[in-house]
């Protein structure tokens, strides 16, 4: 009793995908917001596929502070936690927020984030745990969760069978329009549940009178008169019941079943004309519903009651064919399940275009008639092994691809070792010759800057001359040697004019030292320039070398082992998948079972209550006669 | 939405309650005017009224949760090995020193429809893409769409975009730009914020990271 009230005021708890946005200017990291273009198109998988690699790689940096995530690491921590939750996974989601949680975090944050952990709990029927999460709750709580929050924790009292405190922060929220509908409609249910039946009827009239514009809104406005005229109806009070029904939209999705009790609270009250009215409108609707197929039956009912008997044989009769007709399509359904149409109907692409491709299933030749089915899909748990089996189908056609890519990759990696096998060691002589002459110039040019800068502080004139005058000076040396210290005449004057030579290219050497200095300096900058362009072009090599290996190198081992995770993972897939589809087909057959013991049952009462009606008309139209 | 899921799933009637056996139950209420009984009875009805969960044994729905588990596992699972497939096939692919990126986002709040995005680097058509509503939503969203990655030498290159859309108003829009962008040793960032002309932006701007 409690998991049914829990499933049923849990309503209107909005899971929405509320990770921040970090949306043109602000944003600062371009892997981020890739991740939340996947998410905006429901694509969860690719979304954490990029998000975990980019949260990996930040946590993994010396300097986290550096990366362009750190501007947004607590929206995409917050955002995993989502994407894992939209996806289903709820362990991973639950561990994702505790770690922010646990993190040096701000107040409002952290308290977000129990918030969204209460709220996972609460889905799984953890409440005793959702309610400690809320309870982590303290200080400044951000505005735009203010009201949910306390509607949660009004749902999780519900569920545990607190109702007075649900009253008590039920009627102290003022939550917005979105949510008011709800609050008011949960109010009325706790009252109800805390036995203040009376209350409950006020609240419940409330809710049943909101303005509302939304489908929601309405929506749950129809289901707060719906059940108000229920309850009113149970405690005979009719015309107040009939009220409550009669505010029930004509066009929403409480509509036939406030018809159908609309009636009813007719007939209790043995007004069986005003019966008819709602009860004529029902019959012409959707005959797989099971409304209508009770207004088939309500129908002659009520012409029975009036004693318009051969009105009412005629309705038992197409009430009779209704049955028959439904009969053959829910068989039709259970045959078409066995025979897996259902799951592969369900699997196919264009249907999960549909929001609603369930719906749209029953559009399909062959298909199971799902509208029969919609009450199970309605059910979460239901609804949850549907999606686990399309997601395990989505799974399963990416693995299948991976393995292609991983035989590619192989091919690729074959093929550029039969490129490059061949090329490299001649390349690698070739460079090593290289090398080895351009580490000798390199060298020189080392030398050549250590002289020049050497002379900055220690003048060394002789060795700026250029080539021409040192081969002079050298010739001026080689004379002097070969004078030595003869003092003939002739020796005489050809020493001083050798020191006059000499004397003169010294006086050049020292007076054009300066410019000779700058000059080399000049040269050695343009040398920088050459050695910088050999330098990179070295490095560039290098890398591209470095490249070469590495695109074909030391892959075999990762891919084996990838092959081989990917292999086994879909032969797991495959296990479960088999598990899941078994287990939808055995609860949808059930469910259609179900449903056909009551159109067997529905079938037999209107078979006999045809042979009354026909036997009940003719005695009136003898009666006179026999009388 | 989801406020809207939860109403649509509660809706349904619940099986087996046939308008006789409701005639039944409410002659028996009337004969039984027990305050607590009847109270009782109520808050049932109103349970009944909204819940899904009679459709299944209690066994049924151990089994699904079982399997709900399992499937959460292979999900971690997969996702691991997508991760390390992911570097593989970044290392295999698009190694660091020549990798290039490109990347469309719509500046906030532009109401441009943006049907169609061209890209030519150094005179090769790279990508065209053509985007659907749902895209369209994911960019005004603020999500971001790598729309091109490849591999270009280092050095100077030229990026050559062309932008076809429609205006608020249902015209036509069209822009191209080229843009200069120079490829360094490390992976290059390009982004691409595009926007319509009517809200004064440039409509195409150029981020390098």
């Amino acid at each position: 009793m409690v998991r049914v009230s829990h499933r049923l005021l849990g309503l209107g708890l909005a899971v929405g995908l509320v990770c921040r946005p970090a949306s043109g200017a602000d944003l600062k990291d371009l892997y981020f917001g890739e991740a939340l273009y996947r998410a905006y198109q429901g694509q969860y998988f690719d979304a954490l596929q990029r998000l975990d690699t980019e949260l990996a790689q930040y946590h993994g940096l010396d300097e986290p502070g550096l990366d362009t995530l750190h501007y947004h690491i607590n929206g995409a921590e917050f955002a995993v936690g989502d994407f894992e939750l939209y996806y289903r996974m709820h362990h991973r989601a639950g561990r994702a927020i505790k770690a922010v949680l646990e993190g040096a975090v701000d107040e409002a944050v952290r308290n977000e984030a129990a918030f969204r952990l209460a709220r996972i709990h609460f889905q799984k029927d953890q409440l005793d745990d959702a309610l400690q999460a809320l309870e982590r709750i303290q200080g400044t709580v951000p505005e735009e969760i203010r009201d949910d929050v306390e509607f949660l924790r009004a749902n999780i009292y519900m569920a545990t069978n607190r109702p007075s405190e649900a009253v008590v922060v039920l009627q102290q929220l003022h939550s917005d329009a979105s949510l008011a509908g709800f609050s008011a409609y949960n109010l009325g249910i706790a009252l109800l549940q805390d036995g203040r039946a009376q209350e409950a009827i006020e609240q419940l009239d409330a809710a049943g009178q909101l303005p509302a514009g939304d489908p929601a809104g309405l929506a749950i406005r129809d289901k707060s008169n719906l059940v108000l005229g229920s309850i009113l109806f149970e405690s005979t009070s009719f015309e107040r019941a009939q009220q409550s029904l009669d505010r029930v939209r004509l066009e929403g999705p409480f509509s036939n079943q406030a018809l159908l009790r609309a009636g009813s609270a007719e007939v209790a009250a043995e007004h069986y004309d005003r019966a008819l009215v709602p009860w004529s409108i029902l019959v012409d609707r959707e005959p797989t519903d099971a409304a209508v197929q009770e207004a088939m039956l309500a129908v002659p009912h009520a012409y029975a009651s009036l004693n318009l008997n051969g009105r009412a044989a005629l309705m038992y009769g197409r009430a009779l064919e209704l049955f028959s007709n439904q009969i053959e399509r829910v068989d039709a359904s259970i045959g078409s399940i066995r025979e897996g149409r259902f799951l592969s109907a369900l699997v196919r692409e264009e249907i999960r275009q549909d929001e609603n491709w369930v719906i749209r299933l029953r559009s399909l030749p062959d298909e199971p008639e799902t509208y029969y089915l919609m009450e199970l899909m309605a059910s979460h748990d239901f609804q949850t092994a549907l999606q686990n089996y399309l997601d395990l189908e989505d799974l399963r056609s990416r693995l299948i691809a991976w393995q292609t890519s991983l035989d590619a990759f192989s091919d690729l990696i074959r093929l550029r070792g039969q490129n490059y096998d061949p090329l490299l060691p001649g390349i690698d002589a070739q460079f090593r010759e290289l090398d080895s002459r351009m580490h000798l110039r390199l060298e020189q040019r080392r030398h050549l800057g250590e002289r020049l800068h050497a002379m900055l502080t220690a003048p060394r004139p002789d060795q700026l001359a250029t080539a021409d005058e040192q081969v002079a000076g050298n010739r001026l040396a080689l004379i002097e040697k070969q004078l030595g210290d003869s003092q003939d005449p002739g020796s005489v004057a050809l020493r001083r004019r050798v020191a006059r030579l000499r004397g003169a290219l010294t006086w050049r050497l020292e007076t054009e030292y300066h410019e000779r200095l700058t000059a080399a300096h000049v040269h050695l900058a343009e040398l920088n320039a050459h050695v910088d362009a050999l330098n990179r072009q070295y490095d560039a090599f290098v890398r591209a070398r470095q490249a070469a290996t590495h695109s074909y190198v030391g892959y075999d081992a990762q891919i084996d082992r990838l092959r081989q995770r990917v292999g086994d993972e879909l032969q797991r897939v495959g296990l479960v998948m088999a598990r899941q589809g078994h287990l939808i087909e055995t609860v949808a057959i059930n469910q259609l079972e179900s449903r056909r013991e009551r159109l067997v049952a529905q079938q037999t009462q209107a078979r006999y209550a045809v042979a009354d009606s026909y036997d009940r008309a003719a005695r009136a139209q003898s009666g006179p006669e026999g009388r | 939405m989801a406020i809207g899921n939860r109403i649509t799933n509660t809706l349904n009637a619940a099986p087996g309650r046939s308008f006789t056996h409701l005639c039944d139950r409410w002659a028996r209420v009337r004969r039984q005017p027990h305050p607590t009984a009847a109270r009782a009875l109520v808050f049932a009805i109103v349970l009944c009224l909204g819940s899904a969960q009679g459709w299944t044994q209690q066994s049924d729905q151990q089994q699904m949760r079982g399997l709900d588990d399992e499937v959460q596992e292979i999900k971690s699972d997969v996702l691991r090995i997508s991760a390390e497939l992911n570097l593989l096939e970044e290392k295999l692919l698009y190694p660091s020193g020549t990798e290039v990126a490109v990347f469309v986002a719509l500046a906030q709040g532009d109401a441009m429809r943006l049907d169609a995005v061209r890209l030519q680097i150094d005179g090769q058509l790279v990508a065209h893409y053509i985007y659907s509503a749902k895209e369209l939503e994911a960019l005004r969203k603020g999500g971001v769409q790598r729309i091109y990655v490849g591999n270009v030498a280092t050095g100077d290159h030229k990026l050559e975009v062309l932008v076809d859309g429609k205006l608020d108003g249902g015209e036509d829009f069209s822009r191209s730009e080229q843009f200069a962008f120079r490829k360094e040793v490390k992976p290059k960032l390009v982004e691409l914020t595009l926007a319509g002309p009517n809200a004064g932006n440039t409509p195409i701007v150029l981020g390098e990271w």
